[in-house]
């Protein structure tokens, strides 16, 4: 078989401080902006991607256009206040946010939330998970042409969302998990309601994996596509399941359990060859290994007890001087809040890190030299990357 | 994690601990040792994963503590090393070679703080704001409503209520 | 003024070397005029019913309402059978729907990806944020009021509004076009010098052409 040799005289060549040189004058190199009005990338960010003939020789992220300055904002607000803003940090998995800052408060002011309220946490963060990776599978399959996969995840996502508003009372954001407890139990008949849902997304799931994953196009994109060495995982801080596709078992529900995963049964979903399609399946089998997680949770949860501890009076709730970092694990990686309190009302810092903050701009930028031009919206959705959680 | 202290303290000069968690636990360091002690971290404790470096302003003493949080995932457990430097004029060393994802870090505490980092690569660059002239957004004395008033045109008709205020009202509108 | 946008001489692979100037080669500069209604009215009225019937959309999602776009695409709200569907530029489309908080610098790239659309075309403001700034009414960051920087034909309240309350929406503008009342294009020509200072107030670093045509 005869291999394409692309004739690479034309491509730059690398000064003494590993930079390339590119003199954009020459007429050799074109700018090429990916973003932010581009639909192949994953929300409003966009990539400066200098390109030789189709291949990129260099890129830079450009992120902050959902810029909304979270962390200032929680520093005038006090502590209860700042519960109904925090989920709009990430919108298609709002419940983290709610979670680590519920629990970074519980901690610092050293109150514990009834085993029930856990309990529902837990359904809900499984629940938000199923979401996002609908999300991201409809986004993969739509970033290489294949778009009734949108159609199909969109819609099962839906159904997830109906039960999330039987729940909540709320699609997309919740604003249910708030520090010492949950909003509310379970509404009668939910179980039932929620098995026909977990059945119709693995019916669906099944069709995507039929359609998407045995889809020749789709492998012959994806494999060996943008792949991440294992030696990069720890320098450039990559978790969850862009690190499980690397082999390496990532996953803080198993490293540092939180909430009610010690009494669950389930493993961590890994992969080995660490390219689009490894990632895209990891993601795949998570969802299925999530639908498990929700069944044990309604069948292992107890029906009766309290749902919020007592809060001292909210609108004078002062907690005193600390700092703690909560991390949980969302569907794109380690979701964690640094909170430091000062003894006042307010918060004295809260710093938010979400993964994509390191999956999309240092990592993005590395993995994105020597890629096509067509193959850069596949590569970009495959890191499930949401902006807003870089810039907050 | 005491342990853990007990045997960094032999090797370096340490400032306090503080035990959040089990698996958790925040060191003070000395700017002049953090260098060989995140190596040290690193290389010999199994801390490999740089979870979150970011700044606090403690405006009222006048400095800015810079949280290091490093993460050893095999003994699960956390570390968060504390480095204060002076707010006046603020300047760090930069960790960009020890973990590369630093420099994003870095970057935004530059544009954020005003903290600056020589040596990390584009660390002036803009990296969230665009056009900014003001001083840098999350310094304490920043004052976003003040900011916002002034720039933006509110929509007349919007009511502002101190929560304590408006609830005493609420709850007892006779006053008592 | 940015590099890009600079005079400058450029060599061509074949070695041939030309001048280009972006500011005048790249973009009109010309200001935008004033469009009324040519025909007679019962022409218009033809017009207008084709044009509330054919709403397509520019697929910028400038912030978190983006989100329900795509249950709006899908099976389930499906809002392409009423003739509303997504483009991915500003070319195709006249309905710009700004789907949430805008920040100053997604602001500089929604005035463009605006300018660039054909007349006559729409703004629909989404979200609580973009009336009076919402949740976000003390940040630094984002904007209070929309229509000082676009012409802005309806707005849909919410945070964040459901699916039902866009197709609502989607079926009121309708009914703002046939009635010949979606002139946002031509307000914004008229006011276009207020509408100018207004964004040049916030967009502090003012560095593209002020026809983005």
């Amino acid at each position: 078989m005869v291999l394409y040799q692309p004739d690479r005289s034309q491509y730059p060549s690398q000064k003494a401080d590993g930079s390339l040189d590119i003199d954009l004058t020459s007429g050799k190199y074109l700018k090429l902006w990916q973003g932010p009005q581009h639909p192949g990338i994953t929300g409003n960010m966009s990539l400066e991607l200098t390109v030789c003939g189709d291949e990129v020789v260099e890129a830079k992220t450009h992120v902050g256009y959902l810029h909304r300055g979270f962390e200032k904002l929680m520093e005038r607000r006090t502590f209860i206040q700042c519960f109904p803003i925090v989920c709009r940090i990430c919108v298609p998995e709002p419940d983290f946010n709610e979670y680590c800052y519920a629990a970074a408060v519980e901690e610092l002011a050293g109150i514990v939330a009834p085993e029930r309220a856990d309990w529902i946490r837990t359904l809900i963060l499984e629940m938000g998970r199923i979401n996002s990776y609908m999300m991201y599978l409809g986004g993969q399959a739509g970033s290489l042409g294949q778009g009734v996969i949108g159609q199909w995840t969109t819609y099962v996502r839906d159904l997830m969302l109906d039960r999330f508003e039987e729940l909540t009372g709320a699609r997309i954001y919740h604003m249910f998990i708030l520090p010492g407890g949950v909003r509310d139990g379970l509404p009668d008949g939910f179980a039932g309601r929620m098995e026909e849902t977990l059945q119709e997304i693995e019916r669906t799931m099944s069709d995507v994996y039929d359609v998407m994953f045995c889809n020749a196009v789709f492998k012959k994109r994806t494999v060996g596509v943008g792949y991440i060495d294992p030696a990069l995982l720890e320098p450039y801080g990559v978790t969850g399941p862009n690190a499980r596709a690397a082999g390496v078992v990532k996953d803080v529900r198993k490293d540092q359990p939180y909430l009610v995963y010690p009494q669950l049964d389930f493993e961590p979903v890994i992969g080995h060859d660490s390219d689009i399609f490894t990632r895209a399946d990891v993601r795949r089998r998570d969802v299925l290994v999530s639908i498990d997680l929700v069944r044990q949770i309604i069948a292992k949860m107890p029906k009766t007890g309290p749902l919020m501890t007592k809060l001292p009076n909210v609108l004078h709730w002062k907690i005193p001087r600390g700092e703690t970092y909560i991390r949980g694990e969302c569907s794109r990686g380690e979701y964690g809040y640094y909170l430091v309190t000062d003894g006042s009302g307010y918060p004295r810092r809260v710093n938010v890190r979400g993964p994509s903050y390191t999956h999309a701009v240092a990592l993005l930028e590395r993995l994105i030299v020597n890629v096509n031009i067509s193959d850069v919206a596949a590569l970009m959705v495959s890191l499930h990357t949401y902006p807003p959680e870089i810039e907050r | 994690m005491r342990t853990l202290y007990a045997e960094l303290n032999k090797r370096f000069p340490l400032g306090e601990l503080t035990v959040q968690r089990e698996d958790l636990g925040f060191i003070t360091v000395e700017r002049e040792h953090l260098r060989a002690l995140l190596l040290h971290l690193r290389d010999l404790e199994g801390f490999t994963h740089l979870v979150l470096l970011t700044a606090v302003d403690w405006m009222e003493e006048g400095i800015f503590q810079l949280t290091y949080l490093l993460s050893d995932r095999k003994k699960r457990r956390d570390l968060g090393l504390r480095v204060m430097i002076a707010r006046d004029g603020a300047s760090m060393e930069t960790v960009h070679d020890v973990w590369p994802t630093a420099a994003t870090y870095q970057r935004e505490l530059c544009e954020m703080f005003g903290i600056d980092f020589p040596d990390s690569p584009g660390v002036h660059d803009p990296f969230i704001l665009e056009g900014w002239t003001d001083i840098p957004p999350y310094r304490r004395e920043f004052d976003t409503k003040k900011y916002a008033d002034e720039t933006f045109t509110h929509r007349a008709g919007r009511e502002t209520n101190d929560p304590a205020e408006y609830m005493k009202k609420q709850l007892y509108p006779d006053g008592a | 003024m940015k590099d890009e946008l600079k005079k400058r001489i450029i060599t061509g692979p074949d070695g041939f070397e030309f001048e280009v100037d972006p500011l005048n080669d790249y973009y009109c500069d010309a200001p935008p005029k004033v469009h009324p209604p040519a025909y007679v009215k019962i022409v218009e009225d033809l017009f207008n019913w084709a044009r509330s019937e054919s709403i397509w959309i520019l697929g910028f999602g400038t912030g978190c309402g983006a989100i329900e776009m795509r249950p709006l695409m899908t099976p389930r709200f499906d809002a392409y059978r009423y003739g509303v569907q997504w483009r991915p530029t500003p070319r195709q489309s006249n309905l710009f729907i700004i789907s949430g908080y805008l920040s100053v610098k997604t602001l500089k790239r929604v005035i463009r990806s605006y300018e660039q659309m054909q007349s006559p075309k729409y703004v629909i403001g989404l979200g609580s944020c973009t009336i009076n700034g919402g949740m976000y009414w003390d940040s630094y960051n984002t904007i209070k009021k929309l229509d000082e920087y676009l012409p802005v034909d309806l707005y849909i309240a919410g945070c964040m509004p459901r699916p039902e309350a866009l197709l609502k929406g989607f079926e009121d503008l309708k009914k703002i076009i046939r009635a010949g009342e979606g002139e946002g294009a031509n307000i914004y020509a008229k006011n276009f010098d207020w509408y100018k200072a207004n964004q040049k107030k916030v967009i502090q670093d003012w560095d593209m052409p002020d026809y983005n045509w």
